[in-house]
């Protein structure tokens, strides 16, 4: 009697899995759904469909979360920790976001609104499983399934040259740091001869550090520090880390406005979650090779993310720029190499969102009722016409400066502080350096929208036109779109309320950190 | 005693007033701001009333957690060193809101929030016991500041009110770095606090001391501001509106000298040692530079202005003195130039609106005959600025050249030169403005209802002061010199076992 080959089934880990289940499974349906027709249809079913995908994918996480950590799934490639978890929910807060934000777009119409948001699930779900990944495979996996749709979603005005332009110029960009990216952790596994993290943590683990033997492979193996470099540099390109960056301005300028906002806040999430777990678990050991060039990294972007801020007439590019040098504040946390840099790190993100969202919401909502597009005069008076989008951009303006009262003041004092105490005091003061700097522009936006008329000596960029949503009426503005001032004030007073009870935020980062026990 | 002093109510009280106001009618809003400031004012009387002044110690503490992550605790408390700033504070910021209540034409609900945002802003600063919740107060303070002067400001008022906010910024944002480094530093790897009483007992290494040193001292002297920081002062005190003005340039101002003697002193006492002299230059230079500037200015307002560099110059001088005379003069002197400036510069609006909006001094002329009672009242704060025996800045200004006399006589008699030219200038001011023969197109009507209500109180609290000085000098003399010993005993060659015997 011939036997059979005896074949296993592997283990699939529904519970860990049902979040990633819901968002693509999610992306199928509004898929489908967005092929029939009908006003009904393409305005609430499918956008309705894809918030109820992220809120169930929502719900599977903070049940996960609830049940503790467990060891990695599938292999060991997928994390399911607090870390995991925690980035996951800012993701969703951000798809949800960016859903009711592209209601009225004309980017969502253009593309069809079923593409459109299948598309943006598909790229939450590489996001979450980037924050997860625990596997250079799954980490690169992650890397793509976030960027491939974003490369068409920015794209997505197909009648609009900014758009294509916006598009394409990401595409060539992201490919070659994607290319990048491969090739380093080619070399990181022809170094350590294992592609999880937990197996390259142990191959250069140095002796004595942690208790157990040491590692086959010497921290400073130039293979290794090749391809750390070079993984390094890809993720750079993502999270817009100088001098990676300069795509950022042109990309976030030419994309809709929706996924513009997207972009900035959950791509630079997932950028830095990566970043965090690829450098402080996988790679901690060798914190005294990579820290100092990660430092010097992060420092330039600082300087030059806030200097080239100064000199933008379009919001967006200001954003953009003002992202290039958060980006640089968010580095001092991955640099320190400490449970409290991760911690840092963790809590200034969810903050990020926050700060991020309020601002992009306002420029959105003035974008569609002014004709003057993302320039800096769309915000003129603003704060007699509609208070109600004047205040969130304040705050959000006044958080992304780091002033007290918001969250952004918090942030910044808890990276200084593990800044300070991870023996990168001058990194703390860097932080503080560029902060100073940015008053320049941040504060430049509040007078716009406060300070009746004055003089603004900044080279003029032809507006882009948008179709306007409340009939060029600046009255009419806040309540022609209601959905976009609301998202506006709950991120500012999310901004408001971490500002002044930020304990609950403190609990999560501090959950967050013990992801990481091999940490210091 | 019949009743508990909640400092939390005392601070927070004008910015709930203003949140609430905001969703009122214009006219309920307003005066319920200006309800708000009075209710501070009878807070802070109460206070000053139920104040013991030999109980040693802080009075009406209040300790919570607020960021125990961070370990920032919500802490407040008032000693000898705080009590008389906030019943400044309480009694400038009434008059003022009462001006802004009646004066401001436009979009007046929103000028009253940022007047009340100020004051519970200053408040908490001067009560604050913990450094972070001072830094976070520090740099709340410029939030109103920046809009008030930029939306409501006169002149190029955007430049003026973006370089006020970032010079005083960058000094408050090199604080903050300053003030997480002492943290972390002192806590040595233990417990993080930024408790005053904590730090004070957890002294640095004289070389952290150095550099923290330096970071502090750019905020707060930009904030006062002495001779090479002083570069936002004449932008902004030309566009600013008249009762943002009296605050800033009367309050505000104290709260970066408030900052060397609550923390810098006690916490840094090395530090304060090393650098004394070279603060002491600092101070002496700004005596000499805003007297003589104050002396060439053709504008009321820029004698006032250049006149408090030099006062302020005094005030550090007695801080650095490291004596208790000298400290305690300069606590009489932030008090005392707290109270003559706001009259002065209420007057000077006054007068500005009699020559129908004009500024500058020799549009001005012949009022004494015709407005007796301003010209009554100008004279007793003219007399006050330049510290005439009598005037309570005569009791603070002796007592800072006597501090300074002891140990650093050559400062001493240098500044003294500051005195003489403080008469000239003020003089000089009081002349143009009130002898002379009237300018064509002033109109000389004497002081009105809203006028008198606001500038005679505070007129009368000088007066009070120069009688009775030792109304404050009992109450702050056990504080300041608490504040003062141990840098005074490092300063006077007493080892660091000063600071570690603590």
């Amino acid at each position: 009697m011939i036997e059979l080959a005896q074949i296993k089934a592997p283990v699939i880990e529904y519970r860990e899995l049902a979040p990633l289940f819901a968002l693509l499974g999610g992306s199928v349906v509004v898929l489908l759904a967005g092929l029939f027709n009908g006003a009904w249809v393409q305005r609430v079913l499918v956008p309705v469909l894809a918030a109820a995908s992220l809120l169930c994918a929502m719900g599977f996480t903070i049940a996960n979360w609830g049940a503790g950590d467990s060891a990695p799934i599938i292999e060991g490639a997928l994390a399911v920790d607090s870390f995991a978890h925690f980035m996951s929910m800012l993701f969703y807060i951000a798809g949800l976001v960016t859903v009711v934000l592209s209601l009225r777009a004309p980017v969502a119409r253009e593309t069809g609104m079923g593409e459109y948001l299948c598309l943006l699930l598909g790229s939450i779900a590489g996001m979450v499983i980037l924050a997860g990944a625990e596997n250079l495979v799954t980490l690169f996996v992650g890397f793509e399934l976030l960027s491939i749709p974003l490369y068409v979603l920015c794209a997505g005005e197909v009648r609009r040259a900014r758009s294509l332009e916006s598009g394409l110029k990401y595409l060539v960009v992201g490919s070659v740091g994607s290319a990048t990216l491969l090739y380093g952790l080619a070399l990181i596994y022809g170094a350590t001869a294992s592609t999880d993290f937990s197996g390259i943590a142990e191959a250069i683990r140095v002796e004595g550090v942690t208790g157990i033997a040491a590692g086959t492979v010497s921290a400073t193996d130039p293979l290794l520090l090749t391809g750390v470099a070079m993984a390094a540099t890809g993720l750079a390109f993502k999270a817009s880390v100088a001098p990676f960056h300069q795509w950022t301005p042109d990309v976030y300028q030419g994309a809709p406005t929706p996924i513009t906002s997207f972009m900035a806040v959950a791509t630079k999430v997932a950028a830095f979650a990566v970043l965090v777990r690829f450098f402080d678990q996988a790679l901690t050991d060798a914190v005294t090779q990579w820290a100092p060039a990660l430092a010097a990294l992060a420092t330039a972007t600082i300087l030059i993310g806030n200097l080239g801020a100064i000199g933008q007439r379009s919001l967006k590019r200001m954003l953009a720029w003002s992202g290039v040098a958060q980006a640089g504040y968010l580095m001092a946390g991955v640099v320190v190499g400490t449970k409290l840099g991760v911690q840092a790190t963790a809590f200034y993100l969810a903050v990020y969102l926050f700060m991020n969202v309020a601002a992009f919401a306002v420029v959105l909502a003035r974008e569609r009722s002014t004709e003057l597009g993302d320039d800096l005069d769309s915000l003129r008076d603003l704060g007699r016409a509609s208070p109600w989008l004047a205040w969130p951009m304040t705050i959000a303006m006044f958080a992304l400066a780091g002033i007290p009262g918001t969250a952004g003041f918090i942030g910044k004092f808890y990276l200084i502080d593990a800044s300070v105490a991870g023996d990168y005091a001058w990194l703390g003061v860097m932080i503080v350096v560029g902060s100073m700097i940015s008053l320049v522009y941040y504060l430049r936006v509040i007078a716009v929208m406060w300070m009746g008329a004055f003089e603004i000596s900044l080279p003029t960029i032809p507006p882009r036109r948008v179709r306007p949503v409340g009939g060029w009426s600046p009255e009419a503005d806040a309540r022609a779109q209601p959905e976009v001032a609301t998202v506006a004030i709950l991120a500012a007073a999310a901004t408001i309320v971490f500002g002044i009870v930020p304990s609950p935020m403190f609990d999560l980062a501090r959950d967050v950190g013990s992801s990481f026990s091999l940490l210091p | 005693m019949p009743f508990t002093i909640h400092l939390s109510i005392v601070v927070f009280l004008p910015l709930a007033a203003g949140l609430i106001a905001a969703f009122l009618p214009s006219r309920a809003g307003r005066w319920l701001v200006v309800a708000a400031s009075a209710g501070v004012l009878a807070y802070a009387i109460a206070m000053l009333v139920d104040f013991d002044p030999n109980a040693g110690g802080l009075r009406y503490v209040t300790d919570d957690n607020w960021i125990s992550e961070l370990g920032i605790r919500y802490q407040l408390g008032v000693d000898g060193l705080n009590l008389f700033l906030i019943a400044l504070t309480a009694l400038l910021w009434a008059p003022c809101m009462l001006w802004a209540a009646l004066r401001t034409e436009e979009r007046s609900k929103l000028f009253m929030f940022h007047m009340a945002l100020g004051e519970t802003a200053v408040l908490g600063a001067f009560c604050a016991q913990d450094l972070a919740l001072f830094v976070v107060f520090f740099d709340l303070m410029l939030v109103p500041f920046y809009f008030l002067i930029g939306g409501w400001g006169a002149g190029d008022r955007v430049r003026a009110t973006t370089r006020f906010v970032i010079y005083t910024l960058v000094g408050s944002l090199l604080m903050l770095a300053g003030a997480i480094a002492l943290g972390v530093i002192a806590a040595d790897g233990g417990d993080l606090s930024f408790s005053f009483a904590v730090l004070e007992d957890r002294i640095v290494g004289e070389g952290t001391q150095k550099w923290i040193f330096l970071m502090f001292a750019v905020a707060f002297l930009v904030k006062a501001p002495l001779f090479p920081f002083h570069g936002w002062v004449v932008d902004t005190y030309r566009a600013t509106p008249t009762p943002v003005l009296v605050v800033l340039s009367a309050v505000l101002a104290k709260v970066g000298v408030y900052g060397f003697l609550r923390i810098v002193l006690p916490i840094l006492p090395d530090a304060s040692a090393y650098f004394q002299e070279l603060m002491l230059v600092l101070a002496v230079f700004s005596i000499l530079y805003g007297s003589v500037l104050a002396f060439s200015q053709d504008e009321a307002r820029l004698v006032v202005a250049y006149s408090s560099i030099a006062q302020l110059g005094f005030i550090v001088l007695g801080i650095f003195s490291l004596d208790d005379k000298g400290v305690q003069g300069a606590l009489m002197q932030m008090v005392n130039h707290g109270l003559v400036v706001a009259p002065l510069f209420f007057i000077i609006a006054v007068l500005t609106a009699r020559a129908g909006g004009a500024i500058a001094l020799d549009r001005m002329g012949g009022m004494a005959l015709r407005a007796p009672v301003l010209a009554a009242l100008f004279l007793i704060v003219t007399l006050a600025t330049l510290a005439m025996p009598g005037s309570p800045n005569f009791v603070g200004e002796i007592l800072i050249l006597f501090g300074t006399f002891e140990d650093k006589l050559v400062y001493g008699l240098v500044a003294s030169t500051g005195v003489v030219l403080a008469a000239v200038y003020m003089i000089r001011v009081f002349q143009r403005s009130m002898h002379n023969r009237l300018v064509p197109g002033e109109e000389p009507a004497d002081l009105g209802g809203l006028e008198l209500a606001v500038i005679v109180p505070v007129t009368l609290v000088v007066v009070a002061l120069g009688v009775y000085p030792q109304l404050v000098l009992d109450r702050t003399e056990e504080a300041s010199t608490a504040k003062v010993a141990p840098a005074a005993q490092i300063a006077d060659g007493g080892d660091r076992s000063v600071a570690e015997a603590r």
